[in-house]
């Protein structure tokens, strides 16, 4: 029912908008410069910089929304294992209970189990607002079970927007399809514009009843993916492209990545960080190339920011994850589980509940006005970086030994920015500390001054304070942004005392490999 | 003499059943087969036979010398 919007309604895809955006961004007073403060200013509505009609379309996606995956949910269903192209990242055997990470799933499912898992978990979690076909494969490389799943999800439940994932490749054949189904976002995997550094990401393409391999293989990919984002910006359709960041291969060259897929109308960029565990059986794996770490992954996004959105949230989930970004309660949706399950769709049930998630996020978004407008006076030119334990709903609510994962806030005076977060293993294992011990978590949060937590035990404590990391219970259960502004205040203050001294942070890990769904 | 697919190696991926020609490959219970008697090795259709240009797996869709050729199509 909505109107398909055109870009040109918004101007999205040209300079002229990026202008626009700018000066969009400096009506409502923020800084513009870098880029920075993006997702940590804005409206009271939470939209950032976004033009309205984006906004709308957004702005209860978890995927294409930092401020929404805070409270909203998402879920894969794989019905497409099958691929056409051979990635240096990937590894095809996509079946495994103990990881999570792009391809996995534990089961394969027909259209018609799809759609009956859509409905129980749409019934059981009313924040649920998005169902996306990513993987394992390629979902255009199926498109019968593709299209189907989403015709019968459609049926039932019309309110939950549709989204796929595709390398592109055959993506321009279904681009009228895809309008015609009102799927209303398209991810695309795009790693390169050089076919020079397509060969040494991907050995061969199945095209037009043959196998390319080399330079031609990846100049088809390519021209085909750019294609498609055109074909699909230009009937009005979101598109998100995701780009793997392969150290020592493509990870310079994104940036002109980043600079043809701006000018072709894509919405957001999300830089991925290569997952390269020999263990997993990739050839990047067993080549032993290593990924990004945090800061390398930042500094990439950082210099492509300023050209487009920046997508930094992302967490490599599975292909058959449900929950929230960050959580995964996929073992509670087997196929088993969801035949047995009574499922009754209440649309009225769920559109309440998502008003209440909206008076809550309009709230949250006022708090960090407030706390924001405190630091109207400062001037310092300190930056530091603050981790997050929480569970969910843009509130600090986590134990830190319960911690799956911390979410990092960047913050100086112009505001909290999202930047990224920190997959962990549990510190604490059924109240018992872990035999790791805390060294990983350290080294996860080693570029961090300080982690906000809703509790931490006395030990975990002084091992951060060894590692300079200040952990603090004081907002426990107060809002994130809010909060870390706050922090961020009392620290400056601190300084200005001289009872602390201000010192860089280095680097840190980002943890790749199995996360072990709780 | 047809193809048959290494069940040890088969990930289960499908990407093969859509492209035989010939409506040769099913599945039953997650595991692909090539019915011998409709596999031409795509003779008269394609260059190359589809499921081996298409499987992920190196030397997975390969040529089962036990069986009669079926006669070109």
């Amino acid at each position: 029912m909505s109107k398909l919007l055109q870009l040109h309604d918004f101007g999205a895809s040209s300079a002229t908008s990026f202008e626009a955006l700018r000066s969009s961004a400096t009506q409502t007073g923020c800084s513009t410069t870098g880029g920075n403060g993006k997702s940590g200013c804005g409206s009271a509505a939470g939209q950032g910089d976004l033009p309205p009609e984006i906004w709308e379309k957004v702005k209860n996606h978890p995927c294409y929304s930092e401020q929404a995956h805070h409270h909203f949910a998402r879920m894969h269903v794989a019905v497409a294992p099958a691929c056409n192209i051979q990635c240096n990242y990937c590894n095809r055997k996509y079946d495994c209970a103990n990881e999570s990470r792009p391809g996995v799933v534990s089961e394969k499912l027909s259209p018609e189990q799809a759609a009956r898992k859509v409905i129980a978990v749409a019934s059981t979690i009313p924040q649920m607002t998005v169902l996306g076909i990513a993987g394992p494969g390629d979902a255009l490389a199926n498109p019968a079970k593709t299209f189907k799943t989403f015709e019968l999800v459609t049926a039932t439940a019309p309110d939950i927007k549709l989204c796929l994932s595709t390398n592109g490749l055959m993506l321009p054949d279904y681009v009228e399809q895809i309008v015609a189904m009102n799927v209303d976002h398209v991810t695309i995997t795009i790693n390169m514009i050089d076919p020079e550094i397509g060969a040494q990401i991907y050995p061969w393409i199945f095209y037009n009843h043959r196998r390319y391999t080399g330079v031609e293989a990846s100049k088809i990919l390519s021209e085909r993916q750019l294609l498609g984002l055109e074909m699909l910006t230009a009937r009005g359709i979101l598109v998100k492209v995701n780009s793997v960041m392969i150290p020592g291969i493509n990870d310079r060259h994104l940036i002109e990545v980043n600079k043809a897929v701006k000018s072709r109308g894509a919405f957001l960029h999300n830089i991925m960080p290569l997952i390269s565990e020999p263990e997993h059986g990739t050839v990047f794996g067993l080549e032993g190339r290593r990924g990004p770490s945090a800061q390398e992954l930042k500094a990439l996004q950082d210099d492509c920011e300023g050209e487009m959105n920046m997508m930094r949230h992302c967490r490599q989930c599975r292909a058959d994850a449900v929950g929230l970004l960050g959580e995964d309660r996929s073992a509670e949706f087997t196929t088993d589980k969801v035949m047995e399950m009574e499922v009754e769709y209440d649309l009225a049930a769920r559109q309440a509940y998502q008003a209440k998630v909206e008076a809550e996020r309009d709230a949250i978004a006022a708090a960090r006005q407030r706390e924001l407008a405190t630091l109207a006076d400062e001037t310092a030119t300190i930056k530091i970086q603050v981790a997050i334990a929480t569970k969910g709903g843009g509130v600090i609510n986590e134990h830190f030994g319960h911690a799956h994962e911390f979410q990092i806030y960047e913050v100086s005076t112009a505001g909290a920015k999202f930047i990224g977060h920190r997959r962990v293993d549990l510190y604490c294992e059924g109240g018992y500390a872990s035999e790791t011990g805390i060294e990983p978590i350290l080294k996860a949060l080693n570029d961090c001054t300080a982690v906000l937590v809703a509790k931490i035990g006395l030990c975990p404590k002084d091992s951060l304070a060894g590692a300079g990391i200040e952990a603090v219970e004081d907002y426990a259960f107060e809002y994130i942004e809010q909060s870390v502004i706050a922090y961020f205040k009392n620290y400056l203050e601190r300084v200005g005392k001289s009872e602390i001294s201000h010192v860089a942070r280095g680097d840190a890990d980002i943890r790749q490999g199995a996360f072990v769904a709780s | 003499m047809a193809y048959k697919i290494v069940a040890s190696q088969c990930t289960s991926c499908s990407a093969c059943e859509p492209e035989c020609p010939n409506v040769a490959i099913t599945e039953k219970r997650g595991v692909f087969m090539i019915d011998p008697s409709k596999c031409t090795e795509c003779i008269g259709h394609f260059d190359v036979p589809q499921c081996v240009a298409v499987c992920p797996v190196h030397g997975t869709c390969v040529i089962d010398n036990s069986v009669p050729r079926a006669s070109a199509a």
